[in-house]
């Protein structure tokens, strides 16, 4: 299990263990973040489980693929470090990820 | 009034279990219609995931949305139903002879003895993009699409987004527009790269404006927009316009099914378990949007539901006819509707 943490827009912190493979949008969901929406469910089909990435683990997680620039296009005030959540895949490499949800999904 | 289009059933949403509702209904020679408000069949299928695997349809241990959109339009092709699309259904009143008329927004009129309601998550609308108080100006400054161009005609255009409606448009009404900016988070866009470099021809002469960027907030009284704050990347910039028309994608929406006088729960429409049946007699709802004990949001779920639905159905379509049960397999009558015997 690696341990990643979602903040809510209210400051609430989400200490979660989530499976590696499995998305930080499904944990989210799991653990009912309030905030996150993934209308879609994970297709990377919306931009409602936008979440800002902690700038320390901004390079360890990287940059968004083509088709998911796409989809932020959508979202509300996207940020370089803005990322969809379902599509940050957990591993053992984010252990301790810390990511915060903004103030509304699109 | 305008001409009415007569049918059994009227299937409201054009997804799959609407689709395969034309097959089972199909099967009890029940002639359907199907309303849409997406220019093609297929719904979430087809506007989501058209090139996602699915992987839990039985016997398909792999297809994509739109390979599954594609199964079910050759498998009702038998039955020959028909399509409305770019509809939305909105209003929904029952008759003095117990059927049902059914008008759209463009005031298409259809009459059927039974309605079927296959709306999933409810119509695919233009998304409202987040900016503050932007509900003052909607359909007086601020429109999601273009119906009628002359509208934007002298006027300071503002157009958000970067995919082929933002693009088409800005295109086809720079030339009429008193100004036009395009407003864009980042220097590349979605849209086909061809309208993208006409776009970028017309910047370079001068006859368009390109501001990268994030709209933050309108400006305006009483629903008059003056101009928009746009956050850039070299911070605020104050752009004036009197017309804006975002481009933020489609969302779904329940729309006028709440009007309808059919009972809901939480947004989604309760029905039995053995008909599949609203409050409202005659009135079926199907897939995503309906609610049970147990309900699970699956495709595979809506393929059951529509079968039992079928026979209801065909009770009040043909109330004197006998219902035979009958197999595809081993039925002579069954396979002459299907066209192979």
């Amino acid at each position: 299990m690696t341990k990643i943490t979602v903040i809510a827009f209210d400051g609430t912190r989400y200490d979660i263990d989530a499976e590696n493979g499995s998305t930080v949008m499904e944990n989210a969901i799991k653990h009912s973040v309030p905030g996150i929406e993934a209308e879609c469910g994970g297709a990377c089909a919306c931009a409602t489980c936008h979440v800002y990435v902690d700038e320390k683990w901004t390079d360890t997680v990287g940059e968004p693929e083509a088709m998911e620039e796409d989809m932020l296009d959508f979202a509300y005030d996207v940020q370089p470090n803005s990322r969809l959540s379902c599509q940050i895949k957990v591993s053992d490499a984010l252990d301790g990820l810390v990511v915060r949800v903004p103030e509304r999904q699109a | 009034m305008n001409d009415i289009t007569r049918t059994d059933v009227l299937i409201i949403g054009a997804g799959p279990v609407g689709l395969f509702a034309v097959f089972e209904l199909g099967l009890y020679d029940l002639k359907c219609h199907l309303i849409d408000i997406l220019d093609r069949p297929g719904g979430q299928c087809a506007e989501l995931y058209p090139e996602k695997p699915i992987y839990d349809i039985p016997a398909w241990p792999e297809i994509s949305g739109q390979g599954l959109v594609e199964k079910l339009m050759e498998q009702i092709k038998p039955f020959g139903p028909q399509f409305t699309f770019n509809r939305m259904v909105s209003s929904l009143e029952k008759l003095d002879n117990g059927s049902f008329r059914v008008t759209t927004d463009e005031n298409e009129v259809f009459e059927a003895k039974v309605v079927v309601i296959a709306a999933g998550g409810g119509s695919f609308q233009p998304k409202r993009p987040p900016i503050p108080g932007i509900e003052a100006f909607e359909d007086k400054c601020v429109f999601y699409s273009v119906r009628h161009r002359e509208m934007f005609a002298g006027e300071d255009l503002l157009v958000v987004g970067g995919g082929d409606s933002a693009l088409d448009w800005t295109l086809n009404l720079q030339p009429i527009a008193k100004s036009l900016t395009l407003v864009h988070r980042r220097p590349e866009f979605r849209a086909a790269p061809d309208s993208v470099n006409k776009m970028l021809a017309l910047r370079d002469q001068g006859k368009l404006t390109f501001q990268m960027g994030q709209v933050t907030a309108l400006h305006g009284d009483n629903g008059q927009l003056t101009g928009a704050t746009v956050k850039s990347p070299d911070g605020d910039v104050e752009i004036s316009c009197t017309r804006l028309l975002p481009f933020f994608g489609l969302t779904m929406k329940l729309g006028p099914i709440a009007d309808w006088g059919i009972n809901l729960h939480e947004n989604l429409i309760p029905v039995d378990t053995e008909k599949f049946e609203t409050s409202e007699k005659g009135i079926f709802a199907v897939g995503d949007i309906n609610w049970y004990p147990g309900k699970l949001k699956l495709i595979l779920s809506g393929f059951h539901e529509v079968a039992l639905m079928a026979q209801a159905a065909k009770r009040i379509c043909n109330p004197d006819e006998k219902i035979v049960f009958q197999y595809t397999t081993s039925s002579t009558s069954l396979q002459k509707k299907l066209g192979v015997r």
